[in-house]
């Protein structure tokens, strides 16, 4: 399976290349969808540039980035687009071994399953057969790579591939049951954007099955195990925050990159829901509304974690499509990466609602995106109205997206208990309804 | 959210009416003193000191207090008379030897493309010292306004200056005192100041009530602190630029309400001198309209003995004679001020006029009536110019000045002072020492993104845009004349504003057009929906989890018939068995 990887990784690669030498380049580097106030490489440049005259990066409002990145740039400032094109790379070769390693976890429990004779005979249909996964890995990395929302995101440069990177990698290690590269991982991405810290559960999760661990609060080796997991993790992220105080000097940088992602005093368009919102905003609420909407994020963790604690892999795709759907400051790199997701689920298909509706939204916004923003800013014939209603309904589409396969899986995992074809009492067909 | 402006225009409103019945009175005075004639244009000798006073009513107005004279009255004749013969009176107040003088000068230069450029200077040299521990509360020809701001905000140097237009430097030339759009105030305190923010926005704002601007709109968002230009004017040898504050307000408009208190400085109000030839329905009618005001320590003599402060009050107009439909290039005071000149103000000391006529020495391209004698040459912005001096009081004479070789002096590397701007805090300070190669083109850019705000940081009218205010370009250019560096000589004020350090440069100040950008606006009317429509989705998203989260799947019993419903409820409420 190597070749077909190394074929779609030259594709992939030669795409953005071509896209980085011609003059498109500079027109997605500015494009509001594509980057934000966090990520941006303009604002990357600013920094160094304010560094190099001695001044602050962080004593203006225009570089919230943190201080790794800025010793990370200080060297690759020259060789930047290879390092976003080596990110994207890496975050698809680091999916395509974890979702290969999930699908074998996979086979292996469905294989006991059935031996042990655990699912009713009319649910053999749904039974998932090597053959059919054997190309998952290679989709869900040709997804990654050759999706137009990466692709812009790699040529307009923004950071947001290196996070995506550091994601992919924790889960991968996560998969390969290395618990320290995991907790090592999660923290730098925690580090550079505070949401990841929700898929602290998944891992946890995932890490105790692989264990044979029970998730039960009475067992001690689950305390056990949560414990050292959390040990690692915040060892991780003290001692990076603590190599970025040494970087440069002073603690400047927590109120620029922190507090800036969960103040949001920056309101510049992007394709979420804070910024009309919170331009719109009542002064006397503003607070109050910036807490529920920040919960909102991290809220979903225990409920979610609750109810899918046998299957960890799908709740870190929930949980990575929550983070992008609600998050301060989301662009499309963000969407991409969750989205690079949905072969692993494409036995789902049957129980899915409403992917046709679903895609044609999400397919007419995107086209709508550039449409609308040229309207309002340029032509001045639309006004800010007309961007903010696009918004809504892709934020609606990717949640009823999101939502349908979580419909599917619970569905699916239902059926794979009580049989797919059901009877009602009086012997004719049954209908499912969620009561 | 139109509170914000409605203050200063409650206090415009305001002052508008006291300033209207303050007139009124003063008509009243002034209509009720005697005139034996009106043929004669020369105030009598201090013969009348007990007289009429022409002390404006006891209206509070901003808490100050005009100041007094106690001199003899005015005269407010409407006679034909330009002006020629010098009267013969002094100004010796009643009193003891004068400490301070006032000096008022008007220049008028005719502009290569048709327009006038009029430049009136009034200063006022005061021997004392604000800062000592005795209270100055003797004032006679400095306001006591002013000198009150000075002492209580311990200010070494002031310079505001309100400006409408923009200076056409390509077809003007350069001004004598330049001045950006809008409104401009940099400040020196002294050291002696500990919390130098809070006394600029309480100095603001005391201004802000002096000269009727709305200049309480200067906050830290538009303050800034200048480490290499606006260096101090005046003595002195604090040059920590901590201490220094420079503000610009692009959009401020200038009309008659900032004309009228900055008239009222002047000793002799605009009753007398030169000032009474500013009168706003003609001043505003005007290409380019700055009035300004500085005050600075100055040196007495060239040791340095003793000190005085300078209050320095200037006026610059350029008036386009075109609009008046003038065929022919003519123009006369009349014609420009709609009043004529009478007599000087009789607290002066000097007051002159000086028309340039340097580019007609022989007089073929314009003619002076009514002629006179008196010529000055001077040297302004590095290039000496022919004056005729019309002097109101007494003839004076001017010291040529005589050229010397240049000398070059070589300047030090380049300085990038750049201090980033923070979201509603402070604005962005970039400050750059270059030295400029010859004949050629240098050009500076700043790349900026434009930010969208929340709905209530916009003004009232948001489609007009944002003012970026004017850049600053402070150079030492290099002279073809050799400068003087004796500043403490006797001068006409249009030369002698400016400090001349070394004698083979000027200095000249050059501020930008300003900027209006237009920034992309919410729709003000929605902030109802926009809450509604955002927490609808995010309610969606809540609900949809919800669901999946907390029902699980279970097979659907068809609902029995209507009638069998009702049948059944029954039943139950009976204590019956339902049926099928």
């Amino acid at each position: 399976m190597a070749a077909p990887l190394t074929v779609v990784l030259i594709v992939a690669v030669t795409v953005r290349a071509c896209l980085f030498r011609s003059s498109l380049a500079d027109l997605i580097a500015e494009r509001v969808e594509v980057v934000s106030p966090l990520n941006a490489w303009k604002r990357v440049v600013e920094g160094l540039a304010l560094l190099d005259l001695g001044v602050s990066p962080y004593s203006g409002d225009v570089f919230h980035e943190t201080p790794l990145i800025i010793y990370l740039f200080h060297f690759l400032v020259d060789y930047a687009e290879i390092t976003f094109m080596l990110a994207d790379v890496i975050t698809a070769v680091a999916l395509y071994y974890a979702v290969q390693d999930y699908n074998t976890q996979v086979l292996r429990q469905q294989k006991f399953a059935l031996e042990a004779e655990r699912l009713p005979l009319d649910s053999l249909e749904l039974i998932r057969s090597p053959r059919q996964m054997y190309y998952i890995p290679l989709k869900v990395a040709m997804v990654y790579l050759l999706n137009p929302f990466t692709v812009l995101s790699c040529v307009a440069k923004s950071t947001c591939g290196l996070n995506n990177a550091i994601v992919a990698l924790f889960i991968l290690s996560t998969i390969k049951k290395n618990a320290l590269l995991s907790a090592i991982f999660l923290a730098l991405s925690t580090y550079q954007s505070i949401y990841p810290v929700t898929l602290c559960a998944p891992a946890v999760l995932y890490l105790l099955q692989r264990q044979y661990i029970p998730v039960n609060v009475r067992w001690a080796s689950f305390w056990w195990f949560l414990l050292q997991y959390a040990f690692m993790y915040l060892g991780s992220l003290f001692v990076i925050i603590c190599l970025s105080f040494f970087l440069l000097g002073s603690w400047d940088y927590l109120p620029s990159v922190y507090g800036f992602i969960l103040s949001v005093p920056d309101l510049t368009p992007n394709i979420g829901l804070f910024w009309y919102f919170f331009a719109e905003m009542f002064e006397h609420f503003r607070l109050f509304f910036l807490c529920v909407f920040q919960i909102n994020v991290f809220f979903y963790t225990i409920p979610l974690s609750i109810k899918l604690k046998e299957h960890p892999v799908f709740l870190i795709f929930m949980q990575l499509a929550v983070i992008s759907i609600f998050k301060s400051y989301p662009t499309v790199g963000d969407i991409a990466l969750y989205m690079s997701f949905l072969p692993v689920w494409s036995h789902l298909h049957r129980f899915l609602r409403n992917i046709f509706l679903v895609s044609c939204v999400l397919l007419a916004c995107s086209a709508l995106f550039p449409v609308l923003w040229h309207l309002w800013i340029y032509s001045g014939s639309a006004n800010s109205n007309f961007y903010y209603a696009i918004t809504l309904l892709f934020n609606v589409a990717q949640i009823l997206l999101v939502s349908d396969y979580f419909y599917a899986f619970l569905r699916r995992e239902h059926h794979l208990t009580y049989g797919l074809y059901l009877k009602r009492k009086d012997g004719s067909e049954a209908t499912l309804v969620l009561k | 959210m139109a509170a914000r402006r409605n203050i200063p225009v409650g206090l415009l409103f305001i002052l508008c009416s006291l300033t209207f019945l303050i007139a009124t009175n003063t008509h009243e005075t002034t209509s009720t003193s005697e005139h034996p004639d009106k043929a004669v244009n020369l105030p009598e000798k201090s013969t009348e000191t007990g007289g009429q006073t022409t002390e404006q009513p006891a209206v509070e107005e901003r808490q100050w207090e005009p100041t007094e004279f106690q001199e003899e009255t005015v005269n407010d004749a409407a006679a034909e008379k330009q002006d020629a013969t010098p009267p013969e009176t002094t100004t010796t107040s009643a009193g003891a030897h004068p400490k301070d003088d006032f000096q008022e000068e008007l220049v008028i230069r005719p502009l290569q493309s048709g327009d006038v450029y009029a430049s009136f200077q009034f200063r006022t040299l005061w021997e004392t010292d604000f800062m000592k521990g005795n209270k100055v509360s003797h004032y006679r020809l400095f306001p006591k306004s002013l000198g009150q701001v000075i002492s209580k905000f311990s200010v070494r140097e002031l310079h505001i200056s309100f400006t409408q237009g923009y200076w056409r430097t390509m077809q003007w030339g350069q001004p004598f005192m330049p001045s950006p759009p809008g409104a401009e105030l940099w400040v020196w305190f002294q050291d002696s100041v500990t919390d130098v923010d809070g006394t600029w926005k309480e100095l603001t704002n005391v201004l802000s009530g002096i000269f009727c601007a709305s200049l309480n709109f200067i906050d830290s968002t538009n303050t800034v602190q200048p480490s290499a230009s606006f260096k101090p004017l005046g003595i002195g040898n604090v040059t920590d630029h901590r201490f220094l504050r420079y503000a610009t307000l692009p959009r401020e408009i200038v009309c008659t309400e900032n004309l009228t208190p900055w008239k009222k400085l002047l000793p002799c109000g605009s009753k007398a001198g030169l000032a009474v030839l500013m009168k706003s329905e003609k001043l505003f009618h005007s290409s380019f309209h700055s009035q300004a005001v500085h005050i600075r320590p100055v040196c007495q003599d060239s040791e340095c003995t003793t000190t005085s402060w300078e209050l320095r009050q200037t006026l610059n107009v350029v008036f386009d004679l075109h609009t008046s439909g003038q065929g022919k290039r003519e123009w006369s005071l009349f014609k420009m001020f709609s009043r004529t000149l009478t007599e000087a103000c009789p607290l002066a000391s000097s007051s002159k006029i000086y028309i340039d006529i340097t580019d007609n020495p022989q007089g073929e391209q314009f003619e002076l009536t009514p002629a006179t004698h008196l010529l000055s040459q001077a040297v302004v912005l590095g290039d000496r110019r022919t004056f005729s001096v019309y002097d109101l009081t007494e003839a004076n004479t001017f010291g040529s000045m005589r050229s010397l070789n240049l000398k070059t002096r070589p300047k030090s590397g380049g300085y990038i002072h750049y201090q980033p701007s923070k979201d509603r805090v402070r604005p962005h300070l970039l400050e750059m020492l270059v030295q400029l190669p010859p004949n050629s083109v240098t050009e500076v850019t700043v790349q900026f993104e434009r930010a969208l705000l929340k709905w209530t940081e916009y003004t009232p009218d948001p489609n007009h845009g944002f003012y970026v205010g004017s850049s600053v370009i402070s150079a030492l250019v290099p002279s073809m004349v050799a400068m003087d560096t004796n500043n403490t000589k006797e001068r006409p004020l249009f030369s002698s504003f400016f400090p001349c350090k070394e004698e083979s440069s000027y200095f000249v100040r050059i501020y930008t057009e300003p900027l209006l950008v237009n920034l992309p606006t919410p729709d003000f009317s929605m902030p109802y929906n926009v809450i509604c429509l955002t927490c609808t989705v995010v309610a969606v998203g809540y609900g949809s989890l919800y669901n999946l989260l907390t029902r699980s799947f279970q097979i659907e019993e068809p609902n029995p018939r209507l009638a069998k419903r009702i049948a059944n409820v029954i039943r139950r409420l009976r204590g019956v068995p339902p049926l099928a």
